[in-house]
């Protein structure tokens, strides 16, 4: 167990670097930040002054160093905008959007695991046929459409639930706070955590009936039946299990990159996480908090992959990653 | 009365295209403890036979016609669950790959104690005891160990040691074995072969034993079904019809056996190919193949006829 951390942490490494160098070269092309930072009075020679204080004069290689080291110290620069440190702003927002994944995750674990299953064990139930209609037309329309159309629906119309914002939340250790333990908080993600929810949702249906009815086909459930076990055995332990296999490895990855689509939905739900707060970063230019969000999240990725090959070896015996050998 | 009678059995498969009938007019005995072997090239319908007296066809499949006579009980026409009784329990199969048959994701203890479980109200200890006295009769080494391990830590023919102890758990009076030997290693193969036969004469088992290879069904059946598409056209003692065949397509497989070619010479084969099932032709299925074909054998099906101690379906049978 420790081996394999030890390899994975040096593979997170270099995947962090890549993330930070990637992360830190495109600065330079999104625009002078000094137009953004002083007014229209501040002459050219004072700008130049200051962008000799700022480093941003010096050779590429020099200010990625400067970053790299400040960065291992946990500081991933001031945000101009805000002038905190920007990791501190981001973790402000960070709970916020990890709510929200929670409650999207939630949703997608309910619905996509009995759907998924059913729809392979009776394929030709009108049911299935409509949960796989319906499963393309959620693929296929954007967030930010199933969004306004919630809203539209449920806060327009029929005034059921609220459009925008957080609502109340309450305070959990080290000052995080959440949605989720709220009467208000709950009613406010609702929406949000749905639309989230509404493209990852039909692949993990998807996903997991394809591979749940490859898996019906194999010898070893043709096995069970000549064994002469219960229908309920066959399906939700010797298919489910095998079927979890693949949906945990593409499944994890897929929670993942959720976070990446929370800057749809943040946005369309004036949600105060760190999605909505990179989509106004853009238009401030505030180019240490984008640098420092694009490294947040590819951290993010990065644990949850490992976190997903964890999971993945306590499910499949044939993957040992207590570091014993496995072999016949 | 016999133990097991299949009685004019037919399968058919509901394809697009049409229907295609995998098995027509099959019917065949099996007394309790008797070992009998279907032989046939690939497509003549023994697998389909063998999950039919399971009643395990499964979709577009279905047992068109027939009975299979089991303990008083017609198993093509049993409910679900009273058929669920059965599987496993009173009748057993082996699959062809063992590296295929077991759960790659459940211990081999688990998927022993669920099959003990599923047909008998015993502990989980009990269900263990049976499972590691199966392990040991099929003369795995240290079975205790075994139970905890899972099947990728065994090799091939171990797995299909495992396969047999399973299927002998509830000491059932049938095992079908599909090609039970076909995915293995030579070397493997005799020993898993003797271990059935003895396994089949200690607990008194009747043996339905399918394979394509009639080494194999001379040295462990005492009678022999001779398969081709879809019917049986042969049946009778092993001894006799492998030493006199009746039907030309029984000869031409003895005669295609290695054993009978002078070394350094071609094999002997059958010409031609086995017709798909789409279009079987009129008459005797074998005789675009046949060497001794007549008029007849192309307008008139060849019903089994009983010839001696044994039963041929062809109009012109070889005498000697």
């Amino acid at each position: 167990m420790l081996a394999f951390l030890i390899r994975r942490l040096g593979q997170a490494l270099v995947v962090m670097l890549v993330i930070s160098f990637l992360s830190f070269s495109i600065q330079d092309e999104l625009g002078d930040p000094l137009r953004e930072l002083v007014g229209q009075s501040v002459s050219e020679e004072t700008r130049e002054k200051l962008r000799d204080e700022m480093g941003l004069n010096d050779p590429f290689l020099v200010q990625y160093w400067r970053f790299l080291g400040n960065a291992v110290r946990g500081d991933l620069g001031t945000s101009y905008f805000f002038k905190r440190p920007a990791l501190e702003v981001i973790l402000g927002k960070l709970p916020a959007t990890i709510d929200l994944v929670i409650a999207a995750t939630f949703w997608i674990l309910l619905f996509s695991i009995p759907v998924g299953v059913f729809a392979a064990i009776r394929p030709d139930h009108w049911f299935s046929r409509v949960a796989m209609g319906l499963s393309i037309l959620g693929i296929s329309i954007p967030v930010f459409l199933t969004a306004i159309f919630l809203i539209y629906l449920f806060a327009v119309e029929l005034g059921w639930l609220p459009s925008y914002g957080r609502g109340d939340t309450r305070m959990l250790f080290g000052g995080w706070e959440t949605s989720l333990l709220t009467r208000d908080g709950l009613r406010h993600i609702f929406l949000p955590s749905i639309s989230l929810a509404s493209v990852i949702l039909p692949l993990f249906v998807r996903m997991i009936r394809s591979e749940m009815m490859e898996v019906l086909e194999a010898e070893y459930i043709k096995f069970a039946w000549a064994k002469g076990l219960r229908k309920r055995r066959i399906w939700m332990l010797h298919a489910f299990k095998n079927t979890l296999l693949p949906v945990i490895t593409v499944g994890g990855v897929q929670l993942g990159i959720m976070v990446a689509y929370t800057i749809l939905t943040e946005t369309v739900f004036q949600w105060p996480g760190m999605g909505f707060m990179f989509l106004e970063a853009i238009h401030r230019v505030d180019t240490p908090l984008i640098v420092a969000y694009l490294i947040v999240v590819g951290l993010i990725f990065v644990v949850t992959n490992t976190v997903v090959d964890i999971i993945y070896g306590l499910v499949n015996p044939m993957v040992n990653i207590t570091g014993q050998r496995n072999e016949p | 009365m016999a133990l097991l009678s299949v009685k004019n059995l037919g399968v058919e498969f509901e394809l697009r295209t049409g229907t295609v009938a995998a098995l027509r007019d099959v019917s065949f005995d099996l007394e309790s403890g008797e070992r009998i072997g279907i032989v046939g090239e690939s497509g003549a319908g023994k697998s389909v036979c063998a999950f039919a007296i399971l009643n395990l066809i499964s979709k577009p499949g279905f047992i068109s016609s027939g009975r299979i006579w089991f303990k008083g009980n017609d198993l093509a026409s049993l409910d679900g669950e009273s058929m669920r009784r059965i599987r496993g329990n009173e009748i057993s199969m082996i699959f062809q790959d063992p590296m295929m048959t077991l759960n790659p994701v459940l211990t081999i203890g688990t998927q022993m104690v669920e099959t003990i479980r599923t047909h008998h109200p015993v502990s989980l200890d009990d269900a263990r005891n049976i499972a590691v006295e199966k392990l040991k009769a099929v003369r795995i080494p240290s079975p205790e160990t075994r139970l905890e391990q899972y099947p990728h830590e065994l090799s091939g023919g171990m797995r299909q040691r495992v396969v047999i102890a399973i299927a002998l758990l509830s000491d059932p009076g049938i095992i079908i074995a599909d090609e039970p030997t076909t995915a293995l290693d030579v070397t493997i193969q005799a020993e898993i072969l003797e271990l059935l036969l003895t396994l089949c004469n200690d607990y008194h088992v009747g043996l339905i034993l399918i394979t394509h290879d009639l080494a194999v069904v001379s040295e462990v059946t005492q009678r022999i079904l001779v398969m081709y598409a879809g019917r049986i056209i042969e049946q009778g003692t092993t001894r006799e019809i492998i030493a006199r065949p009746s039907h030309p397509y029984t000869e031409g497989l003895i005669g295609a056996l290695p054993e009978k070619t002078t070394p350094g010479q071609p094999l002997n084969q059958i010409p031609g190919v086995m017709p798909s099932l789409q279009d079987i032709p009129s008459g005797c299925a074998f005789h675009n193949r046949c060497e001794f074909a007549a008029q007849r054998c192309r307008s008139d099906l060849p019903r089994p006829t009983d010839l001696e101690s044994r039963s041929v379906a062809c109009h012109f049978p070889i005498r000697d």
